[in-house]
């Protein structure tokens, strides 16, 4: 068995879901080569324990995201029966590029994964759950926190290659930068907001409470197609991000089918509504009936007190 | 010249849906749809159009119930509808290998399609496609503009909204932007209805159906949820947040 890992990077430095591709990868057996693009974050990589070797593959193609510059760039160098990347935005484009120039099959945003390969996956934004059975060589992307991080203290030899590769696309304007705040599709504790919320600057008291917990800041496709200031990237459901958090708090979301397929899988859900009826409460842990305003300072100054301790 | 859309036919994002047998029970989804990032993608094919880029060719991939959204593009103003006919499920390489005959076939220099679709939810055709192809791809977009040869995209890209230029040809896959998504008017639903659709198989376009390298095991429905504890009123909050230390040991 031998697999290559596509590392994943965020603000040049290795993102840790390499380690949780890597993780998943030692399940399987054999060596493990981890391919860095760019050479980000190949210093960490070596140190993922169980990577066999690490190549930072460096030049100029990599100061901008063009998909397939990139994996030109990367193809020749990944070998083996399995190629794992994380199912990130970026991820999934580079491993379909990676995988179509090879002549082999991509099974996209994998939850479990055994020896074989049988797969499981979900389908239709969490409406129901499928298990496919593949074929190596294959290629397969992983949904963040899906699977247990390898530990550190490894010490892989590193390879340097330097690639050169034409770029066909160029960054002619910065429209508007990158949020700061973590993606609800990586954070393991989500605050979403919906039309509850009555208007969209009342999003700030979401924004205190994910703060306090180290939280990404979710919305509801209602509050995402009603205000402007919301956007699509915070959208949580079918037609936005499905998500797998270990506590995901709905705050003035009523639960349209389309939500709840989104993030239903989510360990534990806290769910704070007005309405004693909304269906939200149908898939809560825990359910608060009360109006945000009420519960939203409560909870700020408990969790703060809490985690302070 | 012209714009090559590629749509998938999805259930709609509002139905139920139901397994039997451990599989998806197709005959409990009530309406089907045309996926709704693609919908993006017909929208600014329609606009590139109308900007001068040629024909727009609307391309699906599926059995017979997928030529209905071929109809709907038509009735925004489509030109021509290919319908690759497909009856059983295929794997990401099949797929491509289809639409990328397809997409020579139709002469098309820009293709555009979802970013992902609301069934699979994968997003595998569009950059591997480009790659196949051997077009420049650009994903996650919300608008395009061409000019003498060199496209202008907006892309969530890793650092942020930006604006991008590439060199035709290209592939863009869409997100969900600001357009607004036309209606069709009455004489364009007229229109529609005459249009012909050219229909090929996956002989015609030389793609061995039988050889999947992904096959489908079962479908399930997600784990039921055991019913929660319900608290009232914002007074329970204290409580609630120690039960998230205590019993759900997730804080």
């Amino acid at each position: 068995m031998r697999t290559t890992v596509i590392s994943e990077s965020s603000n040049g430095a290795l993102h840790p879901i390499t380690a949780q591709l890597v993780g998943a990868a030692s399940s399987l057996g054999g060596t493990i080569t981890v391919i860095c693009p760019g050479g980000v974050g190949s210093s960490d990589a070596a140190h993922i324990s169980g990577v066999t070797k690490v190549i930072s593959v460096e030049g100029d193609c990599f100061e901008t995201y063009d998909c397939l510059a990139w994996s030109k760039s990367l193809s020749p160098l990944v070998e083996g029966d399995l190629i794992l990347s994380s199912s990130s935005a970026i991820g999934r484009e580079l491993i379909s590029s990676i995988a179509a120039s090879k002549g082999i099959p991509v099974v996209q945003d994998v939850i479990t994964l055994t020896d074989g390969f049988s797969v499981t996956r979900t389908i239709y934004s969490g409406k129901a759950i499928e298990e496919v059975s593949i074929s190596p060589p294959c290629a397969i992307s992983l949904r963040a926190n899906s699977f247990e991080s390898a530990g550190e203290g490894g010490s892989a030899e590193t390879t340097t290659v330097d690639v050169r590769q034409e770029v066909s696309i160029a960054v002619k304007q910065a429209l508007a930068r990158a949020s700061e705040r973590l993606d609800v599709s990586e954070a393991d504790i989500i605050i979403s907001g919906g039309r509850g919320m009555g208007d969209p600057a009342n999003f700030t008291h979401l924004n205190e409470v994910a703060d306090v917990l180290g939280a990404a800041v979710g919305a509801s496709r209602a509050a995402v197609d009603t205000w402007d200031e919301i956007p699509h990237s915070m959208q949580v459901g079918q037609t936005g991000k499905t998500v797998t958090p270990n506590l995901y708090i709905a705050v003035g979301i009523s639960g349209a089918i389309q939500h709840l397929a989104g993030m239903r899988s989510s360990k534990f859900i806290l769910a704070i509504n007005k309405d004693p009826e909304a269906p939200i409460f149908g898939v809560a842990d825990y359910g608060i009936v009360s109006t945000w305003e009420d519960a939203l300072p409560v909870l700020k100054d408990h969790l703060a007190e809490l985690l302070s301790n | 010249m012209g714009v090559a859309v590629l749509l998938k036919q999805v259930p709609d994002t509002t139905a139920k849906i139901g397994i039997s047998g451990g599989r998806v029970d197709e005959s409990s989804i009530t309406k089907w749809s045309i996926s709704p990032y693609d919908e993006y993608a017909l929208e600014n094919a329609i606009k590139l159009k109308e900007s001068g880029h040629g024909d727009v060719v609307a391309i699906t991939c599926g059995p017979a119930r997928a030529a209905k959204c071929l109809t709907e593009a038509a009735a925004v103003g489509a030109d021509r509808l290919i319908h690759i006919l497909t009856e059983s499920s295929f794997d990401s390489i099949q797929v491509q290998s289809l639409l990328s005959a397809a997409v020579k076939e139709s002469g098309c220099d820009v293709v555009m399609c979802g970013k992902q679709a609301a069934d699979t939810n994968s997003g595998s055709t569009g950059p591997g496609l480009a790659s196949s192809l051997g077009f420049s791809c650009v994903g996650g977009v919300t608008g395009v503009s061409i000019d003498g040869g060199v496209a202008s995209a907006t892309r969530l890209g890793p650092s942020g909204l930006e604006e991008v230029e590439v060199g035709v040809p290209c592939i863009f896959t869409f997100d969900k932007g600001d357009s607004e998504l036309r209606r069709p008017n009455v004489r364009g639903i007229m229109m529609a209805k005459k249009k012909p659709i050219d229909s090929l198989t996956p002989d015609d376009l030389g793609v061995d159906a039988s050889n999947s390298r992904v096959s489908i095991k079962s479908h399930s429905s997600p784990p039921e949820k055991q019913p929660g504890q319900k608290f009232v009123g914002s007074e329970s909050v204290p409580e609630v947040v120690n039960k998230l230390r205590g019993e759900a040991n997730v804080i």
